[in-house]
């Protein structure tokens, strides 16, 4: 244990290492070579290493500004040679667009449908007035009926994990696809894949049913229920809750697998990266690889793929190719 | 699959999975932790007279519970961080005789919502921008200048220092303190002072 009892470390030196390093790491000419000295240096004390993820954090943050000022950049952005005064209005102007744009999303608030997105790689958690929570992952897209007290969304497209405070006077619905989701207290995901629904149920109960009303389509879902509905069949199987409990990794950023196929841990990953993993060899994609690994990480994985599996990772044009 | 010829492969399967305690613990420490430094450090400031010690004994108590993380990621985050806390302070009661060790005792009144979420772990979208708005508005006007053309327009350190006609070393210390200050508003500030009505 690093953590000495009778001296406390001086954080605000560690801090401002912590800053060079991230600053100097957002600059153009950072090399693979700059990768390893600054894994050296986090590797060397735990003090560095929360000292950079937390800054690191924070910093990443910031870069969500940047989608508020897309709308006006160009209007705005002079000829890149110009002098300090109109970029001190620029930067103004960024902050005044900024301002705009979350005065105007409140606004909607209280009109129709609000839509939430999220890209490749994304996570959103929505706090809902009722107590409920949404937490979107990669690639989703999910509207919110408002007002009139209706608790309505429509889930179009992706996974979503809800966890609902129940009203029995005001069900909450889920609609998705060809399917509707009601609530009867609960805490599940719903994942939307093509014309597939699929329902898992962590605690309490909910309703699917289809649209059309077919009596055949519809079921009570219990705790470890897994429904998955098509156009026109559902089945249902039953998995112990704890394993669901385990694929809500991503909530935290993280896929566990547990002798998963190669096959199926790759097909999860690429749906958080843009950077894709790429199974070249039809005869490895049986092998099976456990572990818990970051979501956005495709360079880990691959490494892992080599040193457990054995296998041959090459890196193509961005994409990251596994053979025998 | 044992028909396959590598036998070793579940024990492979072992070691990654070890291997990835770190990267684990870094995501669980992002995630989990970080949103309880408002918590964290009201907690130490009512406890410990020597403001000036206060950022050394939040770090601290980050190197404590990351390095526990990496053993093993305890449930839940905030009685363990505020746990972690206290034990440190009353180390360094017992050791400096400084401060009444009755000041330390209030680690109830804190964790008593432990099961709660975090209030930072869940933030509609706009909330989070609007902090980070404000987060903005805090800093000294040249860093947010520097901050601003970097994260918000992309520019260079270069181009940011020709822009703002000072040298680049000058960029870099705007940066950096942009840096810090924005972490310390993010994380360390109480939540309802950042908000507006």
């Amino acid at each position: 244990m690093s953590a000495s009892e009778h001296s406390l470390p001086d954080a605000s030196g560690v801090e401002e290492c912590a800053a060079q390093w991230l600053e100097r790491r957002s600059c153009e000419d950072w090399s693979e070579a700059n990768d390893v000295e600054l894994e050296t240096w986090l590797a060397q004390s735990p003090a560095h290493a929360v000292a950079f993820m937390r800054l690191e954090a924070a910093w990443n943050r910031t870069t969500r500004l940047a989608a508020l000022q897309q709308p006006m950049r160009h209007p705005l952005k002079p000829a890149p040679q110009t002098s300090r005064v109109p970029v001190l209005k620029i930067a103004a102007a960024v902050l005044v667009t900024a301002a705009v744009s979350i005065g105007g999303s409140l606004l909607a608030l209280h009109q129709e449908n609000q839509t939430f997105a999220t890209t490749i790689g994304g996570r959103e958690a929505l706090a809902l007035g009722d107590g409920s929570k949404i937490e979107l992952n990669t690639d989703t897209v999910l509207r919110m009926a408002r007002g009139s007290g209706q608790r309505k969304v429509w889930l179009d497209r992706g996974e979503a994990y809800f966890d609902i405070k129940h009203d029995a006077t005001h069900p909450f619905v889920v609609m998705v696809g060809k399917h509707r989701i009601t609530d009867l207290g609960t805490k599940f995901i719903v994942r939307q894949e093509g014309d597939r629904v699929e329902v898992k149920l962590l605690e309490g109960s909910a309703r699917i049913d289809a649209n059309d009303g077919a009596p055949a389509h519809t079921a009570v879902l219990k705790p470890g229920d897994v429904a998955v509905a098509t156009e026109d069949a559902m089945s249902i199987a039953k998995k112990p809750v704890k394993l669901l409990v385990s694929e809500l990794g991503w909530r935290r950023g993280v896929l566990t697998f547990d002798h998963t196929t190669l096959a199926d841990a790759v097909a999860e990953f690429n749906r958080y990266n843009r950077r894709k993993v790429v199974i070249a060899d039809p005869s490895v994609a049986k092998l099976e690889i456990g572990g818990t690994f970051p979501a956005d990480d495709v360079t880990l994985f691959g490494r892992a793929a080599k040193t457990a599996l054995g296998l041959h990772v090459e890196d193509h044009g961005g994409n990251v190719v596994i053979s025998q | 699959m044992i028909e396959t010829p590598d036998n070793g492969r579940e024990d492979s399967a072992r070691k990654v999975r070890a291997s990835m305690t770190v990267s684990e613990a870094r995501a669980w420490f992002v995630a989990e932790v970080l949103p309880l430094e408002s918590v964290l450090m009201q907690y130490i400031q009512r406890n410990w007279r020597n403001q000036s010690e206060i950022a050394d004994i939040r770090q601290e108590v980050y190197v404590r519970v990351y390095e526990a993380a990496q053993r093993e990621i305890p449930e839940h985050a905030k009685p363990f961080v505020l746990t972690t806390a206290r034990n440190l302070l009353i180390n360094r009661v017992r050791r400096e005789q400084v401060v009444p060790i009755e000041a330390v005792a209030d680690l109830e009144s804190l964790g008593a919502a432990a099961e709660e979420p975090p209030p930072d772990r869940v933030i509609m979208a706009r909330e989070e921008l609007r902090r980070l708005q404000l987060a903005l508005d805090h800093l000294p006007p040249r860093s947010r200048e520097a901050v601003v053309m970097k994260q918000i327009e992309g520019l260079s350190r270069r181009d940011i220092a020709t822009r703002m006609g000072v040298g680049e070393e000058t960029v870099k210390r705007h940066l950096t303190n942009g840096m810090r200050a924005l972490a310390d508003f993010l994380y360390g500030e109480p939540t309802d002072l950042r908000r507006k009505p």
